[in-house]
């Protein structure tokens, strides 16, 4: 039965005694759970162990390239260092992260909604997301796979010594968690949303986390394909990428790139939408441009698709195909651009205030502006000739997605967890994390910049001496980084039981998910919320916040600053 | 090459220099927007800040700055696409005339054949001044041919060959990598490019190749295989026989049997050696059978080589030349397996485990 | 029998919603099922387009015949299938069970004709990293062309048989009254799946049976 809201919405209990948490107890509670909030935090938990399996190869990768020789491991065991790293940090854990953690727990309460279209099939997602796991931790068990995340062939297919199939296996298991990921909130956002919530009238979360989902479940399957036909062709020599057989070795980068483009977008997007919730809370306003990031976000990912060559200029594409892969790849950079502008400028006339989740987002913009700066150098013809398969691709990548998605998580983590926990973390802690991270990540990767355009090629174990210093100063930069992530893991948990505890809306922030209480119930809402009110508007909270403030040109200085009291 | 920390790699290419400026001029728009962004975050921050618990900020909006901030980004843009653009024709078209040396790469080295019959095992030795083309093959997987110093890139494909060229200007020695990960010792797959003044280049030249350079040429070791292996039982050098006659083929269009013409380039004499079938010449019948297994890389391009030589000057010399066993072979020879009248085993593939 | 369950999932509103939504999902799933097929189809092409004379004459050892009897099966199944469907809509239970009973026979039929194929094709050693030998002049590109077949007629029977795995699921439910006029999204879904793997198909066959049937 639908009720809907009554005129004026009953106050929020702190804490309420009965929630989503509690409601239901004992471990196959949660193991059989259709909650949405209960599912985001069971892959809150999965993707928190692949990244820190991820981290530990990143970890033992710079250990190795402290010095030129290669002495801390063999050869073989570096190869696999890097494949596994890529492997678990693209699909165990950047292109999940968001979605799955925040946009479970979160999209249907922003949507006003109960939960997912397709609960059960929610579950079943992270039971396949986890399987797929378990493949991929079996095969770094027994001896790993040296393909590189790439997997390019014939390499992967006929040459290497390792688990290849295995591995591309857990990838393809795992893409299936993704594309039921995508479908569902596909459908939840058409066809869930609560009355009066117009498209135009979503938080910008749901706009990224909505052109995320359809990337998602076109380009996946491609992949899945794409990897089926690598295991075959390993295991019955089918010929398909074999040039013995007339088979093509590129045909194998067009298809794999046709995923791979795209999912750096699933990897990113995502991250966006966190950092346009965080950029409207705290500086008190509508991010400028409401509509233009909203379309940036769908323009993003239809141009996405269409730029897949660029991770081939140095092989046999004809000279006029890559012509037009460089200029869709700038044209792919103008939505991400406007997007940056439009964060920037929304704190123009905002009222701002630095907390822990603001800083990651100012993080995000800078890094992610660096990011995206250098994928301008990449995009350029004749500079990516000489600066492709070198460390300034791997900077490049790196400071989007870690610098970006990571930092973006983060802020998400920390500006949500009252109503995931319906406790507040503690502040002054959250703030060095976040400050640690940052001064880590751009002594880890700026060097890498350098080291690449001197020519330092990817995946070597071993490098010229000259290499050296850029080297020593990224692994300085990566151990102070892994502190930094250290640290949330810390004082996060410490708050769910001792931190102090939040109210339902603490910020305040306007999205639907604030008005209920911290933690949410089971249903997420005791009645249907009925929206009235555009994306951003602090003066639709109870009580109305800016109701008294005049909304005229500069309220700053002047008399009318002191009129507000 | 120098082993002390640099910071901005040397030039030793006609075109490093364009693609430095093109770096600089990218570094400046990034230094700029970058400085931009940053500042204005931090000035907005600190200038908006919060000064009570319920001030709210100002909804703000203007589609002039909207379209300002889509037009201007996209028009600096076009600019680095057109130059880039520009400068990957520059790169990856190879002038006339280019001085050719042939180059295999495999697991983990790579092979240089000049064509006067100087062989080389991860170093190549080149002069400045003159614009050297470097025809590639692969003999197992993905490599890429990288030299830092010269800007130059390309990925090496097995199946298919692929041609860069740069023209050297400073004398020294530079960087060689393999940039593809190729296995286990990709990071080993490097090596040395020796830039020499043409005098220099000269002397070395001289100085490394055997006695009689034409015997160990590729023309020539070509041409011996193309004896040891039957092709001219059916390739006649004399008169036209059950095969097409080769003299003065390369570079031709070839009319095939399904009505479609080709250009008779090196990818097509190798696919016709190795798949013959795939391109019939029209009027022939489809018999000749593959020769896959039984050359390398390297044999292949001797081959077409000594086919791209034939019905000229080179060829003749050749073939005029007694075939002499145990021929005397110089110091750099002995390091490769090739010329000899026992057929090397074809390439092995590993035993692969899923 | 008129049983009255609660078809109605707690996370919808109303039925309206858990139909549209449904039915949305299904059009979803089978847009990345293009794109996985997709994949295979792209590859088909390029190797097709490469090595023509290859591909033409490897099509010929297939059996034109048996293909084209396959493809009259499926698109009579799909007849069947839209039948249970409008059975399900005007409520007469015992025409659906017939026809769902039916769709899957003859999707049963299907298969058993497909594995009729490839006991003839495993015998003459057409299947590639099982003893691959072919007869005649083209050497490796005929490889790729079966490697293909048997990959993509191989993940469309795969799709068929899950196909016949869901219509049993919902034999069964059928069977217990859980479908009325009011309520049967799953055997429309299911329908709209089942449509998909036919159309599948009727790519397929010209594809691979009929590049040189005028031989």
């Amino acid at each position: 039965m639908s009720a809907v809201a009554p005129a004026t919405p009953p106050a929020f209990p702190t804490f309420p005694p009965e929630h989503y948490l509690n409601a239901e107890q004992g471990i196959k509670s949660w193991l059989l759970t259709t909650d949405h909030k209960r599912i985001g935090l069971l892959y809150l938990i999965s993707v928190t162990l692949f990244f820190f399996l991820g981290g530990l190869f990143a970890v033992l990768i710079r250990l190795e390239l402290l010095t030129p020789q290669g002495d801390l491991v063999q050869a073989e065991t570096y190869n696999k260092l890097f494949s596994m790293h890529g492997i678990v940090m693209v699909w165990f854990f950047l292109v999940p992260v968001i979605p799955t953690v925040l946009g479970n727990f979160l999209i249907p309460m922003m949507v006003g909604a109960r939960d997912v279209a397709f609960p059960r099939l929610n579950l079943a997602s992270w039971y396949i997301f986890n399987f797929a796991g378990l493949l991929m931790l079996w095969t770094v068990l027994t001896g790993g796979v040296d393909t590189g995340w790439t997997f390019y062939t014939p390499f992967s297919s006929i040459y290497s010594n390792t688990h290849v199939v295995t591995a591309a296996l857990a990838v393809f298991i795992a893409g299936f968690s993704s594309i039921l990921t995508g479908l569902n909130f596909i459908v939840t956002v058409h066809f869930m949303r609560a009355p009066g919530l117009t498209w135009f009238r979503l938080p910008l979360f749901i706009w990224s986390n909505y052109a995320n989902s359809l990337i998602m479940v076109l380009a996946t399957p491609v992949l899945a394909i794409t990897l089926l036909l690598v295991a075959l062709e390993r295991l019955l020599h089918i010929g398909v990428f074999d040039p013995q057989y007339g088979g093509d070795p590129v045909l194998f980068q067009h298809l794999f790139w046709f995923y791979s483009h795209p999912a750096v977008y699933i990897m990113v997007l995502p991250a966006m939408g966190v950092v346009s919730e965080l950029i409207a809370t705290y500086a008190r306003k509508p991010v400028f441009g409401y509509t233009f990031v909203a379309f940036a976000s769908v323009a993003i990912a239809v141009l996405g698709f269409l730029v897949w060559g660029h991770h081939m200029f140095v092989t046999t594409q004809s000279l006029y195909s890559a012509m037009i892969f460089s200029f869709l790849s700038y044209a792919v950079a103008v939505p991400s651009a406007i997007k940056v502008f439009n964060w920037t400028a929304t704190l123009y006339k905002g009222s701002v205030v630095y907390t822990s989740p603001m800083l990651y987002a100012f993080g995000f913009i800078g890094l992610f502006t660096i990011g995206g700066l250098t994928g301008l150098f990449v995009a350029a013809l004749g500079v990516d000739v000489h600066v492709t398969d070198t460390y300034f691709v791997i900077a490049h990548f790196h400071y989007i997605m870690v610098g970006g998605t990571v930092m973006a998580y983060l802020g998400g983590i920390h500006y949500w967890w009252p109503k995931i926990s319906g406790r507040m973390y503690p502040e002054g802690w959250a703030k060095l994390a976040a400050l640690i991270i940052f001064i880590g990540f751009n002594l880890t990767f700026f060097p890498q910049f350098i080291l690449g355009y001197l020519g330092m090629p990817r995946r070597y174990y071993t490098y010229p001496d000259e290499f050296q210093v850029l080297n020593v100063l990224s692994t300085a930069g990566a151990s102070i980084l892994g502190v930094g992530y250290i640290l949330p893991m810390f004082y996060l948990a410490w708050s769910m039981r001792y931190g102090p505890v939040a109210d339902a809306n603490p910020w305040p922030s306007t999205g639907l998910e604030w008005r209920t209480t911290s933690p949410p119930p089971p249903h997420n809402f005791e009645t249907t919320p009925v929206v009235t009110w555009d994306a951003y508007d602090f003066s639709s909270l109870e009580p109305p916040l800016g109701a008294n403030q005049l909304d005229t040109n500069d309220h700053r200085g002047g008399s009318l600053e002191n009129e507000k009291r | 090459m120098s082993s002390h920390f640099q910071l901005f790699p040397e030039r030793a290419s006609t075109v490093a220099g364009h693609v430095d400026a093109l770096f600089a001029f990218l570094t400046g728009v990034s230094v700029f927007f970058t400085l931009l962004i940053f500042g204005l975050i931090i000035f907005f921050a600190v200038k908006y800040r919060r000064r009570s618990p319920d001030e709210v900020g100002t909804p703000t909006t203007s589609v002039a700055l909207e379209t300002a901030w889509t037009v201007i980004p996209f028009g600096i843009m076009l600019v680095m696409f057109v130059w880039g653009a520009s400068l990957y024709f520059t790169l990856y078209r190879v002038p006339a005339g280019a001085m050719e040396i042939q180059v295999v790469g495999k697991q983990w080295m790579w092979k240089f054949q000049h064509l006067g019959g100087q062989r080389e095992i991860n170093e190549l030795h080149v002069p400045t001044g003159r614009a050297v083309k470097l025809v590639m093959a692969s003999q197992d997987v993905i490599h890429s041919f990288y030299v830092p110093a010269f800007r130059v890139k390309a990925d090496v494909i097995p199946g298919t060959y692929r041609t860069i060229w740069f023209e050297a200007t400073r004398p020294g020695t530079y960087h060689l990598f393999c940039a593809e990960y190729c296995g286990l010792q990709h990071a080993g797959m490097i090596g040395r490019v020796v830039v020499m003044e043409p005098q220099q280049y000269q002397a070395w030249l001289d100085g490394s190749s055997a006695a009689g350079g034409a015997e160990t040429s590729p023309v020539a070791a070509g041409h011996k295989l193309f004896l040891d292996l039957g092709c001219h039982t059916c390739h006649r050098l004399d008169q036209q026989g059950i095969g097409p006659m080769l003299t003065n083929l390369f570079g031709k269009e070839i009319q095939l049997q399904n009505g479609q013409t080709v250009m008779a380039d090196e990818d097509y004499i190798r696919e016709s050696i190795v798949d013959p079938l795939a391109k019939v010449a029209a009027g022939f019948q489809p018999l000749m059978p593959s020769f896959q297994d039984r050359v390398d890389e390297e044999q292949l391009m001797q081959l077409i080589t000594y086919i791209k030589s034939l019905g000229t000057q080179q060829a003749q010399a050749v073939t005029a030349l007694p075939p002499q066993g145990g021929a005397k072979a110089s110091g750099l020879a002995e390091a490769w397996q090739g010329a000899t009248t026992t057929m090397p085993a074809p390439p092995q593939r590993r035993e692969t485990q899923p | 029998m008129a049983a009255v369950p609660r078809t109605l999932a707690e996370q919808f509103e109303d039925a309206e919603q858990q139909r549209e939504a449904g039915s949305f999902g299904m059009w979803v799933f089978l847009i990345t099922e293009i794109m996985f097929f997709g994949g295979l189809f792209l590859s088909y092409t390029i190797y097709r387009i490469t090595y023509a004379g290859a591909f033409a004459d490897a099509s010929l050892h297939l059996d034109v015949t048996l293909g084209t009897v396959n493809t009259v099966v499926l698109i009579c199944s799909s007849f069947t299938m839209t039948l249970a469907v409008h059975s399900a809509q005007t409520g007469r239970q015992r025409l659906l069970l017939l026809f769902l009973l039916t769709t899957m026979l003859i999707g049963l039929v299907f298969l058993g004709i497909k594995f009729v194929e490839w006991s003839h094709e495993i015998e003459e050693n057409l299947v590639p990293g099982h003893g691959f030998i072919y007869p005649g002049s083209y050497t490796q590109p005929a490889k790729l062309f079966f490697s293909l077949y048997f990959l993509m007629t191989g993940v469309h029977a795969l799709h068929l048989f899950i196909g016949m795995g869901v219509l049993a699921v919902l034999l069964v439910q059928s069977w217990l009254g859980r479908f009325s006029p009011q309520y049967h999204t799953p055997i429309e879904i299911a329908g709209l799946y089942w449509h998909f793997v036919d159309i599948v198909w009727l790519f397929l066959y010209p594809l691979l049976y009929l590049i040189d049937v005028y031989h």
